[in-house]
């Protein structure tokens, strides 16, 4: 047993649903007790999605405890085969699925028999991966499945599209900026002349995973999701994969460079390096930045940086290699991949740390009393806590963290909106320092400006914890209307049944 | 009215229970608040953790008095002892935050693999001296709000029968305090404003400001309110002896009401819920009547309440509204709603305790045939893909759901209200009567605001194969 506050991966199925529901026309049925589909919410909520999550649960009840769930789910899956029919029907073991230790396996070949629609089980034990690992190996699951069924069918497509093309792997649903990242991803290979075959998971039709291997190489730009279908396709058909996240002006350069040889090793003839040189010259801001005073002035600023793989990673060379910027300690959540980023930033900051407790990080903060903080929202709440600004760079997120504009972390346009957000972050905390030094703008509590100094009224004690309990941005309104009321109807004193009749008779 | 509505029974259906609700775990977020010298302490898995970790958003950085005791696989398999686990966790605890009670919160897992938490709470109670109140407050047997009503059942049990002379003292303490600065003929006067009657303790987790609106509510018909079950703190859990009298707030508590009753031999009145002005009102004529006290000023109070509330009246006045079900309020809500002129066909709702809600559903009744309304069709363990196309046929003017179809729903079309916000509001006494409006017509007034735009639905037409 572990004493937990705070987590920052997920468990196991909630990557299984988030590649699931990420593909057109996938389904994913939950063998879970009834509650556990709060990841409808979060899909809805965080990413105000229109249309109705693809994601039911087979309900795990007293009954199913007593008897075993095989009718049930079998039924649950013919029911959603017909009601919807989906292409693809994924049933997602949860905890409560490991230990029940029901033949899952043997339901989905029994429904399969009246099925239209494919039927898989995710290969994930909730005891032994998390959230990102899962989402990994589901992939990788669904794409091998199809690849598989269209080998046997004779339908996979042979050879390479004529001119150079990606699949662009591992963008998907309820990721940190992902919809925006593929857009300017896309973007970036129409400027290379690159074509893209699949981008997959999100918003691929399954029927289209056969294509994959036409792709002249793979793209993962994410550490966390994409890798085991890039290394699978790799094995299977030979096909290179670049896992170079493009993220920071040199990180991006680097990536290019990369397709460079992958293409030109095929038979393309390109050179990017013009391209290169007038992206970072003139079309990203982020190399000026570096060069101009703003950025001077942030020379050696100490930070912490905390996130995911990709994320801490990539903006831990930013801030040390483009900006100048001094990372005391750069960490990562992703535990079962720590080697990876030890060998990506070790250079590029003075420590590292590896963990999933939100209590040491917190310490290491307040440690260090960096100028800025770069990592998820409790590092953001740390932040507050401490007056240290955090720009947010990596999940788990809230609702903030989904921008309606078009904020990309990849890419050239991805290198200017990283550098405002670091820029902001340094500024914002000076101002405000500054501020505590001048004596601030403004002392004045707004509450006593509401009250005439005259006032006649006097307000119980009672009344006035009362009002102490109304939130601070609405308390002067209520303030003002109970008096109002109370002097329209001739009370002298404010008592909590003058407060409530107050409430009652102008909602005050 | 000129047409006649024959009034046939409220009916009742059973689906198949496959509705979206939240897990009655969430229970922890508004009762460790409640209850201030608590510590929650949910025995379960990263899908509880993540799950609490993000419906309570803002609530977890303010350093909850919660934490998961998190399974690991050598707690399943047995391979490691629970008793020293538990022992090792509530000892942190203790030495981390001293709380004066530790409620354990069992889940799915705990249930599956069979952990004997009532069984080893009494003997880690003794061993570390903190009282351990063990809740089983699962998904596999509970809907949302449920949750708290298992907290409370074990609560009751807590509840001290006799106040001890020693104790008596120290509460009665916590009286000077309270009236501190009064005079003591002052104290005295109050004293006498009550009408003799048995004692009287109100169950329900309510937030403190309305706890002093309801006591004062009773107050006005000279009924002393003798304890509320959850107090402030643990330690003030109220004393609860043989032939009391108690009454429930609200209607998700029936385990709570059995335990009082059975256990504890306490009396339950069984009235409406006081949500709405019509059943502050039934539910205060209740409580009065049952005590033969004559209650004064309740027609006039309740008049002016609904005088009041004409504005936001006008807007529902002839409107229909659906409930998906999620939270067990879809009852008393629906009969506040048709007395305020709108119609309602569907109640869902997850569980429906016909003894415990006997009162409110023969209320629902009557305000239906009072209003002309037909009566609504009340589905226990809903199924959310039949309701929503049900949904599509009725067109509902507004549906009462979970966040999870609320944003597909608007897309839609549909005007949708988010249910949970409605265990999260003042909602009430007579007071908040207005504010149970305020939620309800706002998307109503926001879309109105919006309507002239045409943006209506914001799906692209899906093609039928
Ligand atoms: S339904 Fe069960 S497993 Fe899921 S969060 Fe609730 S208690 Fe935990």
């Amino acid at each position: 047993m572990k004493l937990a506050y705070w987590m920052y991966a997920g468990p196991a199925h909630i990557g299984t649903l988030r590649v699931a529901s990420s593909f057109k026309n996938v389904h994913a049925i939950m063998h879970a007790p009834l509650g556990d589909d709060y990841f409808n919410v979060m899909r809805s909520m965080l990413e105000r999605e229109r249309n109705y999550t693809p994601v039911t649960t087979s309900v795990v009840d007293r009954n199913v405890l007593a008897r075993g769930s095989q009718e049930k789910v079998v039924d649950n899956i013919i029911r959603k085969d017909n009601e919807e029919a989906p292409d693809l029907i994924v049933l997602t073991p949860t905890c409560t699925s490991s230990i029940l230790q029901e033949d899952l396996e043997n339901f989905v070949e029994r429904a399969q028999i009246d099925a239209k629609g494919d039927v898989m089980l995710a290969d994930v034990n909730h005891y032994r991966v998390n959230e990102l690992q899962a989402a990994d190996s589901t992939l990788q699951q669904i794409v091998k499945y199809y690849i598989e069924k269209a080998k046997k069918k004779g339908e996979l497509p042979e050879g390479k599209t004529e001119k150079p093309s990606v699949n662009i792997i591992g963008v998907s649903t309820l990721g940190f900026h992902n919809q925006h990242d593929c857009t300017e991803l896309k973007r970036l290979m129409a400027d290379l002349g690159i074509e893209i075959n699949e981008v997959i998971p999100e918003s691929a039709s399954v029927h289209n995973l056969k294509n994959l291997p036409r792709a002249w190489f793979n793209l993962t730009p994410y550490r966390e999701l994409g890798i085991m279908t890039a290394k699978y396709l790799e094995s299977e058909f030979g096909t290179p994969y670049i896992d170079i996240t493009p993220m920071g002006v040199v990180e991006t350069a680097r990536c290019i460079r990369k397709i460079q040889q992958v293409v030109n090793a095929q038979g393309a003839n390109v050179d990017y390096e013009e391209f290169i040189d007038n992206q970072t010259l003139h079309v990203s801001q982020a190399a000026w930045f570096s060069r101009s005073i703003d950025c001077q002035n942030l020379t050696g600023k100490k930070v912490v940086v905390f996130g995911d793989n990709t994320h801490a990673a990539a903006l831990t060379k930013i801030l040390a290699r483009e900006m100048g910027v001094h990372v005391v300690w750069a960490g990562t959540y992703c535990k079962y991949d720590a080697e990876w980023f030890r060998e990506q930033v070790s250079e590029y900051c003075d420590e590292v740390l590896i963990t999933e407790d939100n209590g040491e990080i917190g310490d290491a903060i307040a440690r260090v009393e960096p100028a800025a903080i770069f990592g998820t929202q409790m590092e953001r709440h740390v932040g507050k806590r401490l007056n240290i600004p955090c720009g947010v760079i990596a999940a788990p997120i809230h609702i903030q963290n989904f921008p309606i504009g078009y904020k990309p972390f990849m890419g050239y346009e991805g290198t200017n909106q990283i550098a405002d957000l670091v820029y902001n972050s340094f500024t914002l905390g000076m101002e405000d320092h500054l501020l505590e030094i001048f004596g601030g703008h403004d002392t004045k509590e707004v509450i006593t400006k509401s009250i005439s100094a005259d006032s006649d009224l006097n307000w119980t004690k009672e009344a006035k914890a009362e009002l102490n309990k109304v939130p601070g941005f609405v308390r002067g309104k209520v303030k003002r209307n109970t008096e109002k009321f109370a002097r329209e109807r001739g009370f002298e004193q404010i008592s909590l049944e003058v407060m409530y009749a107050a409430k009652e008779a102008v909602g005050a | 009215m000129t047409n006649t509505v024959t009034p046939e029974a409220l009916t009742f259906e059973c689906e198949t229970g496959n509705y979206h609700t939240f897990c009655p775990i969430s229970c922890v977020s508004w009762l460790y608040q409640k209850i201030e010298d608590s510590f929650f302490l949910v025995i379960g898995t990263k899908t509880c953790g993540y799950f609490l970790q993000n419906a309570m958003g803002v609530m977890i950085f303010a350093e909850p008095r919660y934490a998961m005791a998190e399974l690991e696989e050598g707690d399943i398999s047995a391979k490691l002892n629970d008793y020293d686990e538990l022992k090792r966790l509530c000892l942190q605890i203790k030495r981390d935050r001293n709380p004066s009670v530790i409620v354990w919160i069992g889940t799915c897992t705990t249930e599956i693999i069979k952990m004997d938490l009532e069984g080893l709470a009494p003997k880690l109670e003794s061993e570390i001296g903190i009282p351990i109140v063990v809740a089983r407050a699962n998904g596999l047997d509970y809907a949302f709000t449920q949750g708290e009503d298992t907290v409370l059942a074990a609560m009751a049990a807590r509840c001290p029968k006799q106040v001890l002379e020693a104790e008596k003292e120290e509460r009665a303490g916590i009286q000077k305090l309270l009236s501190f600065g009064r005079k003591k003929e002052e104290v005295a006067a109050e004293e006498s404003e009550y009408v003799e009657h048995p004692p009287l303790v109100l169950f329900g987790s309510l937030p403190d400001p309305v706890v002093t609106q309801l006591t004062l509510e009773l107050k006005k018909q000279g009924i002393k309110v003798s304890g509320w079950l959850p107090a402030k703190r643990y330690t003030e859990l109220p004393v609860i002896e043989e032939g009391y009298y108690v009454s429930g707030l609200n209607p998700f508590l029936s385990r709570t009401a059995t335990t009082l009753m059975r256990r504890r031999k306490c009396k339950l009145i069984g009235a409406p819920f006081p949500i709405g002005p019509d059943g502050s009102r039934a539910w205060i004529e209740k409580i009065c009547s049952v005590f033969g006290i004559e209650p004064k000023g309740l027609a006039e109070r309740e008049k002016q309440i609904w005088d009041n509330l004409e504005d936001y009246i006008q807007l529902i006045r002839g409107k229909s509204v659906f409930f998906m079900g999620d939270n067990l309020l879809e009852i008393s809500l629906a009969r506040f709603l048709i007395r305020c002129g709108m119609t309602c066909s569907e109640i869902g709702i997850p569980y429906m305790d016909k003894r415990y809600q006997k009162a409110e559903l023969e209320m629902l009744e009557k305000t239906c045939q009072e209003m002309g309304a037909t009566l609504p069709k009340i589905i226990e363990k809903p199924d959310n893909y039949n309701q929503i196309q049900r949904i599509y046929e009725l067109k509902p003017d507004l549906v009462i759901t979970g966040m999870a179809h609320a944003n597909p729903l608007e897309a839609r079309g549909i005007n949708t209200k988010w249910s949970v916000e409605f265990t999260f509001a003042q909602i009430h006494g007579f007071t908040n009567a207005r504010d149970i409006l305020e939620l309800v017509t706002r998307p109503l007034r926001r879309n109105h605001a919006l309507k002239d735009l045409g943006w209506d639905k914001l799906v692209k037409e899906e093609a039928n194969v």
